[in-house]
């Protein structure tokens, strides 16, 4: 079953994983502007650019761990899924400038004041290098300091769970719950019996 | 009276103001009793019983006692009041309300001296009240106002909107609305108003009391500690609504700043 799945996975080309995942950016953009998205479309846009890019997220950080413990091998497509996370950043950055905010002046008054911003910038900030780094030339290029560069992921993967959290209103159960599976899925990287896995992990990356 | 009367006209005459679509009304609500998204509310509060409703009306009043909703409807004239709604989050609508003044219930029950506080409550049935599963706030939801706001003509207890019943989720069959304060001191569902001499406590300053103050007055220059309230987007507008300022006391001002004279804002927001 497990090397079934794997099979198939090998035969599926990232560039579908590209297509399909760039899809919801304009197909929602355009429910937004048809009332596909109720009568307030600016902040539910801005709400599911956001939380794509938080799921996109949390993938991302599963995929070393599902291979480890389930055998299941995504690795192929961490590069598109990391990149599809940050173009759903991207979208949601944009919506909040142009299409919320409104005004230069309050955007980076807000972005200093506003804790919640302010993480979620940095988010965003952390996420531009491994955008830019994302490709065979970087990784050649860098050699070892790429991994530890990428290593950013698991900070950006708090941002972005903090900032869920901070703008929501009230203790509310969703935002915990993408904290809580980011915090797992950052526990289960912990090295547990070092010498029995260090060795692979070190060859297969981390 | 008279005099009350020709102020609510006036409140309602101005700037011609265009309420916002049936819609807009009914699709886009906080009501965190049927969950915390915007649509939450218009999916699950048709469950909700309304009839019978009877709210109890006690502490410092004369006429202390469970009344009928019904029988309320029967002593109050319902008249329609268009008021601009400035939610906390800096959003914004234009609602035409069918309802009484407040002033006029609790005439009915009739006030003590000693009354300086009135509380009210929403309803608590967790059966047909899914969000509440959720601690988001603690239940049942609470809010007040000092008499005088209470007191206030442009305080209206609603009964309908567009001339129709109170959508449930709009706080049927009975709910405040405080025009010159933010969205949540309007609370919906009443079951209970309590007379006291003392502030009552109230669910958002409860559960934040650095983010929402008893009063709870719209302040353009007073800004919630997350978001700032200069401006405001006014539902319906589209994707590429613009912003538009906020206005002192929801506009108000002319009507109910003298009630706050001498009030530090910044200090009781």
């Amino acid at each position: 079953m497990r090397d079934r799945l794997n099979q198939s996975l090998r035969h599926l080309p990232t560039w579908v994983v590209y297509i399909v995942g760039t899809l919801p950016a304009p197909w929602l953009f355009y429910q937004g502007l048809t009332g596909g998205l109720g009568v307030e479309p600016i902040k539910a846009l801005e709400h599911e650019y956001g939380e794509l890019a938080l799921q996109l997220l949390v993938f991302s950080l599963a995929i070393t761990p599902l291979r480890k413990f389930a055998g299941i091998n995504l690795l192929k497509f961490r590069r598109a899924v990391g990149l599809l996370c940050f173009l759903y950043v991207t979208c949601h950055l944009m919506v909040w400038l142009v299409l919320d905010v409104q005004i230069p002046g309050q955007i980076w008054a807000d972005i200093l004041k506003r804790p919640y911003i302010t993480i979620g910038m940095a988010g965003f900030l952390l996420l531009l290098p491994l955008a830019v780094t994302s490709n065979n030339w970087s990784i050649r290029r860098l050699g070892p300091l790429w991994r530890k560069l990428h290593r950013a992921s698991y900070v950006i993967g708090l941002l972005g769970a903090v900032h869920f959290i901070l703008l929501v209103k009230g203790v509310q159960i969703e935002p915990l719950i993408y904290l809580a599976l980011i915090v797992g899925l950052l526990l289960l990287r912990l090295p547990t019996g070092r010498a029995a896995s260090s060795g692979r992990v070190r060859r297969q990356g981390v | 009276g008279l005099g009350l009367s020709t102020m609510a006209g006036r409140a309602q005459a101005d700037d011609a103001l265009e309420p916002n679509s049936w819609e807009d009304v009914t699709s886009y609500n906080n009501y965190y009793e049927f969950g915390t998204g915007k649509g939450d509310p218009a999916d699950n509060a048709h469950v909700l019983t309304t009839s019978p409703w009877s709210v109890t009306i006690d502490g410092l009043v004369d006429r202390p006692g469970e009344y009928d909703f019904k029988d309320i409807l029967s002593e109050m004239t319902i008249e329609e009041r268009i008021y601009r709604f400035r939610c906390v989050e800096a959003w914004s609508m234009v609602v035409p309300w069918n309802g009484f003044e407040l002033s006029d219930l609790l005439a009915m029950a009739g006030v003590q001296d000693g009354a300086k506080y009135v509380a009210f409550e929403t309803l608590y049935r967790p059966e047909e009240m899914p969000g509440t599963a959720y601690r988001v706030l603690d239940w049942p939801y609470r809010e007040g106002l000092r008499l005088d706001e209470a007191m206030n003509p442009l305080t209206l207890m609603a009964t309908g909107i567009f001339g129709k019943d109170l959508p449930n989720q709009n706080g049927a069959p009975l709910r405040l609305v405080v025009p010159w304060k933010y969205g949540f001191k309007s609370i919906k569902a009443i079951v209970r108003i309590t007379l006291t001499d003392e502030e009552p406590p109230t669910s958002w300053n409860m559960s934040n009391g650095r983010e929402y103050g008893f009063y709870s007055n719209v302040n353009p220059e007073v800004s919630h500690p997350r978001w700032s309230q200069a401006t405001e987007r006014r539902i319906g507008g589209g994707l590429f609504a613009k912003r538009q300022p906020t206005l002192m006391f929801n506009g108000y001002q002319d009507e109910v700043a003298a009630m706050y004279e001498g009030m530090d804002l910044r200090k009781s927001f």
